[in-house]
């Protein structure tokens, strides 16, 4: 009720907010890098469309290191446990989050399926999104870096379609490069000149897994971010 | 379509804020838009107008203000060329967005009691 005059009249005020409307989302990623900070893991949101490859660039990268480093990863899928399974079979410590008809993973979720994964022993947490282009990229998981992966199938285009996906991407890996000799007109340079656009510092690796090609590239922006990302917590603690 | 999502976080947002100061309506709200945020304005609202039944919001008129991307230069700040590569065309430094990602409720209007 209006305060002045006491005449009855609903009182409407304003409230200034200014704040994400993702700001809950945002604190629970917060908490998940803190995690994943204080046991040097070195996480990574693997995003891409269906089909893109995200699975086989896993494989490959688990096999490239195999007696190395220790990998452990958390796969979204709607509704199958099958990519789950490939990473396991690969050597990697592996939980699917099933997300029913959920288009992307959020922090929560990855928050959760942490209690079920040991993964604060492992020296890189891949967390393969759910395939799709969109959805994925506007929600925080906590990740140290955010990796997409494009296969020239997909067409040259789709940067220029999906720019908020790759805009935030740290890398591009570009898969199935291979396959340039079957598609024809397709070339490695439009994707690097259509990333160009939608990306200011584009890093971009072309990777062909079945045969091992670009694989060192990958492995070793891979290994020098991680150098980077975990050793200043180790250090801080070590003065402490 | 993660703006279902949104708008729950919307609503859950809204709700909180009219509960601490004890508002019996809402009456409008006002959220920004980033061009490049990965939402779109009109599935928002499709997912607001779905959602707001039965909620604090039932009866809140949505406003929603789109915000174009703004690139600029970080070294020289010369105006960026538009639809070309993210570069500075004066001194080829890689852009940086000033805004234009932002998905923020900037404002609510509630009847308090």
């Amino acid at each position: 009720m209006c305060q002045d005059c006491g005449c009855g009249d609903p009182e409407v005020v304003p409230v200034e907010v200014h704040d994400r409307i993702l700001a809950t989302n945002d604190a629970r990623a917060r908490h998940n890098r803190e995690h994943f900070v204080e046991r040097g893991v070195f996480a990574v949101n693997l995003m891409g469309s269906p089909g893109s490859g995200k699975t086989a660039v896993l494989e490959a990268t688990a096999r490239a290191l195999a007696g190395r480093r220790r990998l452990a990863a958390l796969s979204g899928d709607l509704a199958t446990d099958l990519d789950g399974e490939r990473l396991r079979s690969a050597g990697i410590a592996a939980r699917t989050i099933t997300t029913g008809s959920a288009c992307h993973l959020d922090a929560a979720m990855v928050h959760s399926a942490l209690h079920h994964l040991a993964w604060a022993e492992a020296d890189y947490l891949f967390i393969e999104n759910v395939g799709n282009l969109v959805c994925p990229a506007v929600y925080d998981l906590g990740q140290a870096a955010n990796v997409v992966a494009l296969s020239i199938t997909e067409g040259e285009d789709k940067p220029l379609k999906y720019p908020v996906m790759f805009r935030q991407a740290d890398v591009v890996l570009l898969t199935k490069v291979d396959l340039v000799p079957h598609l024809g007109g397709t070339h490695l340079a439009a994707f690097r000149r259509n990333l160009e656009r939608v990306m200011p510092e584009p890093v971009v690796f072309p990777l062909a897994v079945s045969q091992g090609l670009g694989m060192a590239a990958w492995l070793g922006w891979l290994e020098a971010r991680r150098a980077a990302t975990v050793a200043v917590p180790v250090a801080v603690e070590g003065h402490a | 379509m993660h703006e279902y999502s949104i708008v729950q976080a919307l609503i859950d947002r809204v709700a909180a804020e009219a509960r601490a100061r004890g508002a019996v309506a809402v009456y409008h709200l006002e959220v920004s838009i980033g061009e490049l945020s990965g939402v779109e304005c009109e599935l928002l609202a499709t997912a607001f107008e779905t959602f707001r039944a039965g909620t604090v919001c039932a009866a809140a008129e949505l406003t929603i203000s789109r915000v174009p991307a703004r690139w600029r230069c970080p070294r020289c700040a010369a105006p960026p060329a538009a639809g070309g590569p993210l570069r500075c065309p004066a001194c080829g430094a890689g852009l940086r967005l000033e805004g234009g990602d932002e998905i923020l409720l900037e404002r609510i209007e509630m009847e308090v009691a």
